[in-house]
């Protein structure tokens, strides 16, 4: 199991878009990916899961991965949390 | 472990019916017992114990009691009272503490109920039952099949929402996709429901997030049911086994409740839909004492049996 506290960088927190992009990226890994925030934790491949959460800017979660390729999926999806989602293309 | 703030309790769509008396008041208390304090010891002056953690209810008889003390007792009685950290204070029968209880109560919350003490203890209980009962948030698709509470687990992937949407279309009813949060009642029972502002939307692959209600009608969709059924979806496995006859039943605990729990391994041309009704009604027929899989190895051992003594009679007669 790899974890990393992440606070939300995004101006606009993460609704819809950016919740399809963080789930797209999170189902490239075979690990389960896990998100924590207040003692809630959701399956970081469910859209609603992450949708559910109403992460906004500043928001602070534990992601956590268990299995395959667990600290290359830390990595990359707290990478993309921490990132202003707006800037990138929210197609 | 879980609390309940005051401020909830005194929502306007509360069955409380809670009027709060001093304004001034802090109502970010936190309610970590459900139990109900009546202070007529702390009233007399005996505070040792004195459950101040609690809602301290005054019905006709405290107010009473405490109205007919002289005003300096009534004081140094307060004074101590308030001295702990109470949640709340409240009043039933519409009563209405005077200016000294008040003043006194400082920023302790004191509210007065048009309810009787009994109807308030009852709807009090409810409440704080269901706030402060275990609960949990599973990933998993729950939906109400001929009356059946049926929660489908299974990893990502595996067509549980597809399978759920096939449900409703067949006139099952949807409770949560994906997010369904559970809490347990009475230690007993299992209440699934969905959350907050992804209800009753589902995600399907390719098509995107779509409005259960709205494409199917109000009818499609329920708001909370008990959970009876545990449907494990697995894509599957050659090398393993599953049931064949039905004859075992498998227990799955949620929140250290036990629930019947089924695998069903998922293949291309599988019609999980019907599988799942089916689940559903043999899960009916066993509560009401009709056990298809036994009586049916039943039957075929009486069948085997009586051939065996008809081939001993023949035998014998030879």
């Amino acid at each position: 199991m790899t974890s990393k506290q992440v606070t939300i960088k995004s101006s606009t927190g993460i609704h819809a878009k950016p919740a399809a992009i963080f789930v797209k990226t999170a189902n490239k890994f075979p690990c389960d990916i896990i998100i924590e925030k207040e003692n809630v934790k959701i399956n970081g491949k469910s859209i609603m899961g992450i949708m559910m959460l109403s992460l906004t800017r500043g928001s602070q979660v534990l992601l956590s991965a268990q299995g395959d390729r667990e600290e290359e999926a830390v990595e990359e999806l707290s990478g993309l949390m921490e990132s202003d989602f707006a800037a990138n293309d929210l197609r | 472990m879980k609390i309940v703030r005051v401020s909830t309790l005194n929502r306007e769509d509360s069955d409380l019916k809670l009027i709060l008396l001093n304004s001034g008041a802090t109502l970010e208390r936190k309610i970590t017992k459900k139990d109900i304090n009546r202070p007529g010891l702390a009233l007399g002056g005996f505070f040792d114990p004195f459950d101040w953690e609690r809602v301290q209810l005054f019905g006709r008889g405290e107010w009473t009691f405490l109205e007919g003390l002289s005003e300096a007792r009534q004081r140094e009685i307060l004074v101590q009272f308030f001295s702990y950290p109470v949640p709340l204070v409240v009043f039933t029968h519409e009563q209405k503490p005077g200016p000294l209880f008040l003043s006194l109560a400082a920023d302790t919350p004191v509210f007065t109920t048009e309810l009787t003490t009994h109807n308030f203890v009852l709807r009090y209980s409810r409440i704080l039952d269901e706030k402060l009962a275990p609960s949990a948030i599973i990933h998993g698709v729950f939906v109400e099949v001929f009356g059946v509470g049926v929660l489908l687990e299974g990893k990502s992937g595996v067509g549980k929402s597809e399978t759920a949407l096939e449900l409703v279309e067949r006139g099952h009813r949807l409770v949560a996709d994906d997010i369904v949060e559970i809490f347990c009642r009475e230690n007993s029972t299992i209440i699934g429901q969905g959350i907050g502002p992804v209800l009753h939307h589902m995600e399907i692959r390719g098509l995107g997030i779509i409005s259960i209600p709205d494409l199917f009608g109000s009818g499609s969709v329920r708001k909370s049911k008990i959970v009876d059924l545990i449907l494990h979806l697995e894509d599957w496995d050659s090398t393993k086994d599953y049931d064949r006859i039905g004859l075992e039943s498998v227990k799955k605990q949620l929140l250290e409740v036990e629930l019947d729990y089924l695998e069903i391994p998922v293949r291309p041309g599988r019609n999980l839909p019907i599988l799942i009704e089916t689940a559903a009604k043999n899960y009916i027929l066993k509560k009401m004492g009709r056990h298809s899989a036994a009586v049916f190895t039943r039957a075929i051992e009486n069948a085997i049996l009586s051939k065996e003594v008809n081939h001993d009679f023949q035998t014998g007669n030879d």
